[in-house]
C-alpha cells in the first residue's frame, strides 16, 4: 500500500476494527486459559484481521454473510454485540445463541450473519442457497461466503460453486487463506491452485494480501459493487496466515521453526496498518489509545460475560421442532 | 371427493400451496421435465422454472442450497430423486438442517419439506431401494412422514409445505400409481395415525405401503375368524404413540410390520414404547427386513420382503400361543 491515495481517516477506522477483533480474542483467549470460563474449543483468527476489517465494510447491515469455525472477526465486523458474543464463547444466558452455540456456531441474524459452521465447507452451499432466496424474492441484497483454505478440498466447494454460477447468484465467495488446514498444511494437501479450480467454474476470480487491509477494503469495494449492480458471483482469494494454532489450545508445533515469528514481524496486519498511519502522520499515541480502548471494551464484555447466569436448564428442549417437539414427547 | 393416484395427489397438494404462497418453490434433479416419478409433470408450465427449478446433480448443494433460501424466507420443497442418493446431502440435513435453529438459539428456521422417494422397486437393487425412515426418526430437529395412500399424501403434503419445521417426506416408490379418493378439505396432522381396520383380537401397526399389506392382511385374517386392528402411523416422528397404546390396551397383541431391516427399525421404538405401558398378552412381535441388502434378482428381492402371510402367521401364532 503506498501513501498515495490514501486516506487515513478510513485507515484510522480500519485500525480500530482490527484492533476490536485482536482484543476479542485475545480476551476470549484470556478466558479459557487463564480463567478456565471457554469450556470448548475456540478457533482464532488473530493475524487474519484484515481479511475481515477489508472484505465486509462494503456490505449493508441487510446484506448477508455465512463464516467458518474461525468467525468471530466477521461476526464483530459485521455488527454483532462482543457482550452477546462473549456470553455465548462462555455458554451463558444472552449470548446470541443462548448458549447453545459456543464460538463455532455463533450467529446473529439481526445483522445479517447467518451462522459460523463446525463443519468445514458446509457454508459455502448455504451461502449460494441464501443468494438463491434473494434472488427469488426479488431482494437487493448480497452475500459474502468465507471459508478456509482448507474447504477448497470439500465437495461443497465445486457444488456451491457451480450453483452459484448456474443460477447466476449474487455472492460472493472468499477463501480466506491461513496456509493451515486444522494442523496440517494446506500446501501439502491441495492439488493445483485454489483460485483457478473457482476460475474453471467460470467465476471471476481475484487474488489479494489479505493481510493488507488497505488492499482489502479496495478490492472488496470494487467487487462488491460489481455483484450489487447486478453481475455474477465472483471469487476472491485472499491470502493470509494465522498466527496462533488451530485452537486455543494448539502449540501449532508443526510448523517450520521460525515461520510464526518471522510472519508476526513481518505480515501482521495490525502492524503494517500502523506504520501506515504512521508514515501518513497519525501519531503512534493516538493508535495505543486506539488499541486501549478496543482492549478495555473486550475485556468489560469479558466481565458482562462472567456476571451472566447460565442458561436455563429447560432451554435445552425449547428451538428444536415444533411438531414433535421434545418438550412434549419426551419421557 | 375426487378419485386420484397418489403421485398425483402430491402433486395437487403442492400446485394449490404454490398458487396461495409465492414463497413456495420447488428444486431438483429434472423436475423442469416432471421428475423422475413425474410427481411434477405440468406444473412447470404453470409456475415457471425459478419455482419448478431444475438442479445440477449435486445433492449437497440441492440441500444446502434449498436451507440457505429457506433461511432467507423461501419456503424450497426439495426433490431428493431416490431417498438412497439424499445419503450424499447427510450433511447438510443431519449436521446443518435439523440443529440449525436449536443450535443458533432459535434465530433461524427451515420450513422445507426433503422428499426422499423410498422402498422396494422391482429389480432396482440396493441403490435404489432402501427404506431409512428410522434414521431420521432419530434425529432431532426433524419430522418425518410415511403416506401410504392418496388422502394422506395430499393432506400430509400440505401440511409439511405448511409447517415451520424441517420435514422428511418418504414417499413410497412402489405406489405412485395407486389410486384411491381425496378429500381435500380433510386436514393433515402430523402425529394422528390412521386408523385402517377396527378389531379387537390384535394390532397390528405399520406405515409406508407395508400399511396397506397390514390392511390387506386385515382382511386376510377376518375370513380366519381373527380381528386385527391395523394402524398406519402416518407420521414416525411425531408419532401417535397414545393410539398405538389404546389400540394395545384392548387387544393385548401387537404386531409392527415395515418394509425397512427389523434390526434397529422404528418397529422396535413402537414395541419398547408399547412395552413400557401396557402389560401384553403374549409377547409383540416385529416383523421387518433381514440384515442383508436388497438384491436385483426378483428371488433375491423377494427373500428380503415382509408379505402377507408373514404378518397373518404372527397374528394366528399370538392368537394360539394364548389358547395353549
Amino acid at each position: 500500500m503506498s501513501l498515495r491515495n490514501f486516506d487515513a481517516g478510513k485507515g484510522l477506522e480500519r485500525l480500530v476494527l482490527m484492533e476490536r477483533i485482536r482484543a476479542f480474542e485475545e480476551a476470549a483467549r484470556h478466558a479459557a486459559v487463564e480463567e478456565e470460563l471457554v469450556l470448548g474449543a475456540i478457533h482464532l483468527s488473530i493475524g487474519q484481521e484484515a481479511v475481515a476489517v477489508g472484505l465486509l465494510e462494503s456490505l449493508a447491515r441487510e446484506d448477508y454473510i455465512t463464516s467458518t469455525h474461525r468467525g468471530h472477526g466477521h461476526t464483530l465486523v459485521k455488527g454483532a454485540d462482543p457482550a452477546a458474543m462473549m456470553k455465548e464463547l462462555l455458554g451463558r444466558e444472552g449470548g446470541c445463541c443462548g448458549g447453545k452455540g459456543g464460538s463455532m456456531h455463533i450467529a446473529d441474524f439481526g445483522v445479517g450473519m447467518l451462522g459460523a459452521n463446525g463443519v468445514v465447507a458446509a457454508n459455502i452451499t448455504i451461502a449460494a442457497g441464501a443468494a438463491h432466496g434473494v434472488k427469488l424474492l426479488g431482494g437487493d441484497q448480497v452475500v459474502v461466503c468465507i471459508f478456509g483454505d482448507g474447504a477448497a478440498n470439500r465437495g461443497p466447494f465445486l457444488e456451491g460453486i457451480n450453483w452459484a454460477g448456474v443460477f447466476d447468484l449474487p455472492i460472493l465467495f472468499v477463501c480466506e487463506d491461513n496456509r493451515y488446514s486444522a494442523t496440517t498444511r494446506t500446501a501439502d494437501m491441495t492439488s493445483g491452485d485454489v483460485g483457478a479450480r473457482a476460475g474453471a467454474l467460470g467465476l471471476n476470480v481475484t487474488r489479494v494480501d489479505g493481510n493488507d487491509v488497505e488492499e482489502m477494503a479496495a478490492a472488496s469495494g470494487e467487487i462488491i459493487a460489481r455483484i450489487r449492480a447486478g453481475g455474477k458471483p465472483e471469487f476472491m482469494h485472499a491470502r493470509t496466515y494465522r498466527l496462533d494454532g488451530h485452537t486455543y489450545f494448539d502449540p501449532a508445533t508443526y510448523r517450520p521453526e521460525g515461520e510464526a515469528e518471522r510472519m508476526r514481524a513481518e505480515t501482521c496486519p495490525i502492524a503494517r496498518q500502523r506504520d501506515l498511519l504512521g508514515a501518513a502522520g497519525i501519531a503512534a499515541e493516538r493508535m495505543d489509545a486506539i488499541a486501549r480502548a478496543a482492549r478495555d471494551e473486550m475485556f468489560a464484555a469479558l466481565e458482562a460475560a462472567k456476571a451472566a447466569p447460565w442458561p436455563a436448564d429447560d432451554t435445552v428442549f425449547e428451538d428444536v421442532q415444533d411438531v414433535g417437539s421434545p418438550a412434549l414427547e419426551a419421557f | 371427493m375426487a378419485v386420484m393416484s397418489y403421485g398425483e395427489a402430491a402433486k395437487l397438494a403442492i400446485a394449490e400451496a404454490m398458487r396461495d404462497d409465492q414463497r413456495v418453490w420447488c428444486v431438483g434433479e429434472d423436475l423442469g421435465r416432471g421428475g423422475v416419478f413425474k410427481q411434477y409433470a405440468g406444473l412447470r408450465e404453470e409456475f415457471g422454472p425459478d419455482r419448478i427449478s431444475d438442479a445440477p446433480i449435486s445433492e449437497a448443494a440441492i440441500m444446502g442450497a434449498a436451507f440457505g433460501a429457506a433461511m432467507v424466507g423461501t419456503r424450497p420443497i426439495v426433490e431428493m430423486r431416490f431417498a438412497d442418493f439424499a445419503l450424499c446431502a447427510t450433511d447438510e440435513l443431519i449436521n446443518q438442517i435439523a440443529k440449525a435453529r436449536f443450535m443458533f438459539g432459535g434465530q433461524s428456521r427451515a420450513p422445507m419439506v426433503i422428499r426422499k422417494p423410498m422402498g422396494m422397486w422391482r429389480s432396482s437393487a440396493a441403490q435404489h431401494s432402501q427404506s431409512l425412515e428410522a434414521w431420521y426418526a432419530h434425529i432431532p430437529g426433524l419430522v418425518v412422514v410415511c403416506p401410504s395412500t392418496p388422502q394422506d399424501n395430499y393432506a400430509m403434503m400440505k401440511a409439511a409445505i405448511a409447517c415451520d419445521d424441517p420435514v422428511v417426506y418418504l414417499e413410497h416408490k412402489n405406489i405412485w400409481a395407486l389410486e384411491g379418493e381425496v378429500d381435500t378439505a380433510a386436514p393433515g396432522e402430523f402425529g394422528k395415525a390412521r386408523l385402517r381396520r377396527q378389531g379387537a383380537d390384535v394390532t397390528i401397526v405399520s406405515w409406508s405401503d407395508c400399511a396397506n399389506l397390514a390392511e390387506s392382511t386385515g382382511a386376510t385374517l377376518a375370513e380366519r375368524g381373527i380381528n386385527a386392528e391395523v394402524i398406519d402411523l402416518v407420521s414416525l416422528w411425531p408419532w401417535d404413540k397414545r393410539a398405538v397404546i389404546e389400540s394395545v390396551k384392548k387387544t393385548g397383541r401387537l404386531i409392527v410390520a415395515h418394509e425397512s431391516v427389523a434390526v434397529g427399525g422404528f418397529g422396535a421404538e413402537v414395541v419398547a414404547s408399547v412395552a413400557q405401558e401396557v402389560a401384553m398378552r403374549v409377547p409383540p412381535r416385529r416383523l421387518g427386513a433381514p440384515r442383508s441388502l436388497v438384491a436385483y434378482a426378483p428371488n433375491l428381492e423377494d427373500q428380503l420382503r415382509v408379505t402377507e402371510e408373514m404378518i397373518a402367521r404372527a397374528a394366528q401364532e399370538m392368537m394360539e400361543a394364548e389358547a395353549a
